[in-house]
């Protein structure tokens, strides 16, 4: 593991049957960096995320998170790392039967059971604040729309304060105006938490706006990787399509 | 392609024979699999930390809420069977035993079986599509990403209320169905409260209520695990979910009816020697 990288992978593969997702990825993520994903669908972009999460597991390579292999731990070691890594999902994953304070208050009460029910309060005020959603409290997630669900859903993750945060396709399903919020919430999550991030997106908004550092996956490997000018500055002809389908998408 | 040729295709042996090992083989995978899911529910309903909360919650969600559907249920088991049963046991003068009857009937066999079914159709059935769809939109992801354990919060938790719920509620029915059996006695050959009640339990003992216990404290585990398992392993999105919660009740009736079978077998060898 490099000095001040918070995430090391090395030789990660992943197959399902006989199709190979992940053919021998290494990565490192430095502490208090956005690091971007990009690629296709289908490039195994989310199957890298949620190898980290450890909610899948790889069948091989090391995957070192906070100087912690989490392909050996067991369920115990493995939760107790988890309250340090925030994970933002593609459709959030509110408790539907939940109301957004009970949503959030969910991990804490877990986690932190010594926390007083006045400390929750604050707890979630605070987060809530800093999401930019204090009005919506008591509000059921059918009630919100695509770009507060991301918000509540960042919030959730926010609570336990994490040191890692790994978004799953961010913008995914919102508008335009929405998608440059949630990037501005980003950038703002890693201000004010000290965040370490990798954000896993296709969007090349999403991934100029937030991305220190981007990597290039494409066909489970990494294909270039550098800043947003360093990646596209090239001739190879699978980066150049995936820019101009990307923008001619957005246009 | 004519249907001969579809037919000669379809059901050459060696097609059937292929097909039927890979059902066969799926089918004790799944039986495996389910194994899995029982032993680690055991594993895991004894540590701490315990859900209290939600425990208290499923309680409530399998119990109160299904105390009107049980109440109507049962009175009119309670009615209806009193009604059929009187004319054939007036034919042989044996009309008094009407209570008894009825009370072997409703606490052997009825009540539980038919609480069972109904928990079944109403709980196991809901319990598959609720934790299908959190299944297949990341909600137990989510809750396993913020150090929570989804198996003992939504699984431990339910099969833990419908196994003691389910006995419960079966006792409830048992009792509203006297009561319905009662009340149409009353009304057709005037018996008293008192006398009625004596004669129903004068044929009812202490093994008929702990067999009523321990048969529908199994049902209930055999809804939540069936409700549970299939939930928690949804998967193709809405048409896992619905597959979840159709497959949860079939399998949870079929499995009830078998085990029905084999404790009253039980029962009887135990009592009767065989």
């Amino acid at each position: 593991m490099e000095a001040n990288a918070v995430i090391s992978i090395r030789g990660l593969k992943k197959a399902f049957g006989s199709m190979h997702v992940l053919k021998g990825v290494d990565l490192d993520v430095y502490h208090g960096e956005n690091l971007v994903v990009l690629g296709r669908s289908g490039s195994g972009k989310s199957v890298l995320i949620k190898i980290m999460a450890g909610l899948l597991k790889p069948d091989a390579g090391t995957v070192s998170i906070l100087d912690r292999d989490i392909t050996r731990l067991d369920t115990k070691e493995l939760q107790a790392l988890r309250t340090r890594i925030g994970f933002s999902f593609q459709n959030s994953a509110l408790y539907d039967g939940m109301n957004v304070r009970a949503n959030l208050e969910f991990p804490l009460v877990r986690n932190k059971r010594h926390l007083s029910h006045s400390q929750i309060d604050a707890a979630i005020a605070k987060v809530l604040d800093d999401v930019g959603l204090s009005h919506t409290l008591y509000q059921m997630p059918s009630e919100l729309s695509g770009g507060q669900r991301k918000r509540i859903g960042i919030a959730r993750t926010l609570i336990l304060q994490p040191e890692i945060m790994l978004y799953d396709e961010p913008t995914a399903g919102l508008d335009p105006v929405t998608s440059v919020e949630i990037n501005d919430l980003i950038n703002e999550v890693q201000e004010r938490y000290h965040t370490s991030s990798v954000i896993i997106t296709h969007d090349l908004t999403c991934a100029k706006a937030t991305g220190d550092r981007l990597v290039m996956l494409s066909e489970g490997q990494f294909l270039r990787q550098g800043t947003f000018e360093e990646v596209f500055d090239t001739d190879d002809p699978k980066v150049k399509n995936f820019y101009n389908y990307n923008f001619i998408a957005g246009s | 392609m004519g249907p001969l040729k579809f037919m000669a295709y379809n059901f050459h042996p060696c097609y059937v024979n292929k097909h039927l090992n890979m059902n066969f083989g799926r089918f004790f995978l799944r039986v495996y699999e389910i194994w899995q899911f029982i032993r680690r529910f055991f594993r895991e309903v004894f540590l701490p930390p315990y859900e209290y909360k939600e425990i208290i919650n499923q309680f409530f969600q399998v119990g109160i809420r299904s105390l009107s559907i049980i109440t109507l249920t049962g009175f009119i088991t309670g009615v209806v069977f009193t009604k059929q049963s009187r004319s054939s046991l007036a034919e042989f003068g044996a009309a008094s035993w009407l209570p008894s009857l009825i009370a072997i009937a409703l606490i052997r066999a009825l009540a539980p079986l038919v609480t069972a079914l109904i928990i079944a159709g109403k709980v196991g059935s809901n319990m598959g599509a609720e934790l299908g769809s959190m299944k297949v939109t990341e909600q137990i992801d989510a809750m396993e990403v913020s150090s929570t354990n989804p198996f003992k919060f939504l699984v431990a938790s339910r099969v833990l209320a419908t196994t003691a719920i389910v006995p419960v509620l079966a006792v409830y029915m048992g009792f509203v169905g006297l009561m319905g059996a009662y009340m149409n006695v009353h009304h057709n050959e005037q018996t008293s409260f008192t006398s009625f009640f004596q004669s129903a339990f004068m044929k009812i003992t202490f093994l008929d209520v702990w067999v009523l216990l321990l048969k529908s404290a199994v049902y209930g585990f055999t809804i939540g695990v069936a409700g549970c398992f299939n939930g928690y392993n949804a998967d193709q999105g809405t048409v896992g979910v619905g597959r979840a919660a159709n497959t949860a009740v079939v399998v949870s009736m079929f499995l009830i009816f078998i085990e029905e079978m084999i404790i009253v077998q039980l029962v009887n060898y135990f009592k009767h020697g065989g």
